[in-house]
This record gives C-alpha cells, structure tokens and sequence, in this order.
C-alpha cells in the first residue's frame, strides 16, 4: 500500500533516505515549498549519518580502549587468570578496592601502564560520546538553518558540561 | 570464582541485558543491578556505577543504528533532553535530601501505573494525523518512519509536550536519584502521553537516555563508584548486545515491543516496591 502523501516521484520503498514532505520542517511552523523540502531532506539525512557516525566511533573506539585494559590487567596479575583457584574476584569489587576516580589519579595510572586506568579512560570515552553527540546536534540544527533548536540543543549541552563541573571533575 | 570467571560471565550476562535495553528503549539496569547485588554479592554502590555504564552503552550501541535507520525522532529526542537532563543534575544534589525508601515506595507505585496505561493502548496503536501542539507544532516535532514489519511509510503527529516535559524531568530525576529507571518512565511519556509510535517511543527513548545518564555519570566517577574491572566487561557486553540487538526492532511488531515493555516495566516496578518496603 502506497502512503497517499509520499510526493510523486519517491519510491515506494526509499533505503531510509527520503522522508516524506510532511516530515520535514523547520521550527515556526512554515511549511516548505517542494524544492526546500528536497533540499532539507538531504540536509537532514547528512545530519543523522553524522550522529550515527559520532556514536558508532565512540562506541568503537571505547571498546577497544576497554578491551586493551583488560588485557593488561589479566597480562599484569596472572593470579587473576585462572579458571579456578583461590584468588577471589570479591577483592577487586570491594569498596575498598583501589581504582583511579579523579584525572591526576587516572593520569599516574595510565603513566604507569596499569591495565583498570585504560579501562577507566575507555569508560570515559564512552561517557563522553553522548555529550559530543549534543555537541554534533547543536552544529546540525545551525547546518538545518533552525535557531530555535539549535537554542534548545546548546541549553542541553551547556547542562550536560555543567554537570561535570559541579561534580567537581 | 576467580576474576577471569568473574569478567567472563558478567560479559555474557551483559550481551543479553544489551539485546533487551535496545528492544525496549531500557538501559538494563534492571538486569544488572539486582544481578550485580544479589548474585555476585557486589557493593550497591559500584553497581549502581556499573549500570551507568550500562545505560550509555545500550544508548550509544542502539542508537547508532536506530538513528541511520530513521527510527528515532531526532528533533523530539533532543527538544525533551532539556527537561532529562536537567532533572537528572536535580535529582544528583537531592540524593542526600530525600529519604530512598519512600523514593523507592513512590516511583514503584508510579511504574505499576504506567505499565498499566502503556498496556491498555495495545489495541489503540493507531499514530495521529492531526496536532493542535503549539509546542510540538512550532518546534515541527513530528515525524515519520518506515515500519519493515507492515512494510509501508508511517507519518506521525505528536500532542501532549507539556505532560510530556514533566514526565521526563521526573524521569531524569529517578534515574539520578535511584541509578535505574531511566527509561522506564521515558518510553511511556511518549507513548501514552506524546503519542509517539511505540517503536519510534522505544528508538528515541535509546537516543536520550545516554544524555540522561552521561549528566550524572561525572557524579558517579568522582564518588569512585565506577569499578573497572565491573565496568569493563558491562561495556563491552553491553554494546555487543545492543549493537544485536537494534536489529531486532525493525523486524517486530510494535505490539511485541509493547508486550515484552510492559513485562520488564512490572518487574522493575516490583523490584522498586521490595527495595522501599523490605530493604
């Protein structure tokens, strides 16, 4: 069944690329004329490639941040390695555990090659890839010609670096 | 059991509880937490940390793909993460000021009743075709996307932003104050309140929750509650799954994804309600 208001000339099936007219639009309620729709459309389909790309890196480059870390932990303790034995995984959960959660203790902690401060500067970059993702959406909506949501992006942005400062990062 | 063993299992559980958070627009916290607690018998605390993680993961691995896939609502994503992440620094200084129990008790309660409200539009799934939103009609919140399972371009209006702002300030509040939940309360506000489409509700609820938790996860490092050897294998588990799991979504109908919702919605609600009643 063929949606009635997909514009003559768009495929049935278009591979995520080209949402309809009504879709589209900016903030201001201004309904776009056929040739700023086609021109917003693949404004739009560049800006949510270039979320999905921002994410994707993250995601991957954190991964193999983490995965590094482990390797050195393990590579570092061999009595962490065994399938069996005595040592318990409960003194590396404990409250009492010792792992960086400050930048100078992180710092020292990569300087000296331990495998749990790669993991942690891994688990901050995954952290870190939402924030730039609202960072890459204030951008889009400047790109999309879009103010008012460009304004509401950059508020949450700017909440999001605050909370890292109130917590005392 | 040894921390290999430790590593190697958590990993695995953590791919499973990535498959079911990018279903339903969930972090799994409501796997890892109790799992963290009640069976590897780690500190609350450092599993509370851990779901952080693990609500960041789901977010970024899902989202990825849910946003190429045009399944997310982009602009009504990022419009109502002012109200997400502001609740979310509110509820990180309130910590301290409000009593856990009751906390607990409340949004146990509150989850029980949107479950129960997402459950009884199962039948009345139909997206809107007119808004008279001023909010959502200035912002142009509306969206549409492809749906795989009926095979045809689905167009959307949304209604409802105010009910829908204040649900999300309480959502990023809960997941702030209580370290799960954070999708929990999303998925409904747009869903029964917004009118959003139940899958694109799911997707979008993927893309925000990472905001969500990212703005009281820099509480959370500095505390000291993020353990990396827990953190390590929640993340890489986590983002395998979710990574699986955003495939699966497109293929389902959107009943299914209310169903399975709901389900996890009542246990989480459950889970709430022992923590406030028998701690």
């Amino acid at each position: 069944m063929r949606h009635p208001n997909l514009p003559a000339g768009v495929p049935e099936r278009p591979p995520y690329d080209q949402p309809p007219v009504e879709a589209l639009g900016r903030s201001g309620g201004r309904v776009l004329s056929p040739e700023e729709a086609a021109v917003m459309a693949e404004k739009v389909r560049k800006v949510e490639v270039a979320i999905s790309l921002v994410l994707r890196t993250g995601v991957v480059v954190s991964v193999l941040v983490i995965a590094t870390g482990l390797g050195l932990m393990f590579a570092h303790h061999s009595a962490y390695l065994p399938v069996s034995g005595h040592f318990s995984y409960h003194q590396l959960t404990s409250r009492s555990t010792p792992f960086p959660h400050s930048f100078s203790a992180l710092g020292r902690s990569i300087a000296r090659g331990q495998g749990r401060g790669i993991i942690v500067l891994g688990v901050l970059i995954l952290i870190l890839t939402p924030v730039l993702r609202v960072a890459v959406g204030v951008l889009s909506f400047v790109y999309e010609k879009d103010p008012p949501m460009a304004l509401v992006t950059l508020f949450v942005l700017a909440v999001l670096i605050g909370s890292f400062f109130l917590a005392g990062v | 059991m040894t921390p290999l063993d430790f590593v190697v299992s958590l990993a695995l559980i953590s791919v499973a509880a990535g498959v079911l958070g990018s279903l339903i627009g969930l972090g799994g916290g409501v796997v890892i937490v109790p799992l963290l607690t009640l069976v590897y018998h780690v500190d609350i605390r450092l599993a509370i940390g851990a779901s952080i993680v693990s609500v960041i993961a789901t977010s970024s691995g899902a989202a990825a793909a849910y946003v190429r896939e045009r399944m997310t609502n982009l602009r009504a994503g990022m419009f109502l993460e002012i109200a997400t992440t502001t609740g979310a620094v509110s509820g990180a200084y309130l910590t301290t000021v409000l009593p856990t129990r009751f906390l607990f008790v409340f949004f146990g309660v509150v989850l029980a009743y949107s479950s129960f409200t997402t459950f009884r539009r199962r039948h009345a799934d139909q997206p809107l075709t007119v808004s008279h939103d001023r909010i959502a009609n200035y912002f142009n919140l509306h969206g549409s996307y492809y749906d795989a399972v009926e095979q045809r371009e689905i167009p959307y209006k949304v209604v409802g932003t105010k009910p829908g702002l204040a649900l999300m300030y309480v959502a990023g509040l809960v997941s702030a104050l209580l370290g799960i939940g954070s999708g929990a309360l999303k998925v409904p506000a747009m869903d029964s309140a917004m009118h959003l489409p139940m899958k694109v509700s799911s997707a979008t609820s993927n893309f925000m929750i990472g905001v969500t938790a990212a703005a009281s996860a820099g509480v959370y490092f500095i505390r000291g509650q993020i353990d990396p050897i827990i953190a390590a294998p929640v993340a890489a588990g986590v983002l395998l799954g979710a990574t699986l799991g955003a495939r699966v979504l497109g293929r389902v109908t959107s009943k299914t994804v209310r169903i399975v919702f709901v389900v996890v919605l009542v246990v989480i609600s459950l889970e709430m309600l022992q923590k406030g009643i028998f701690p």
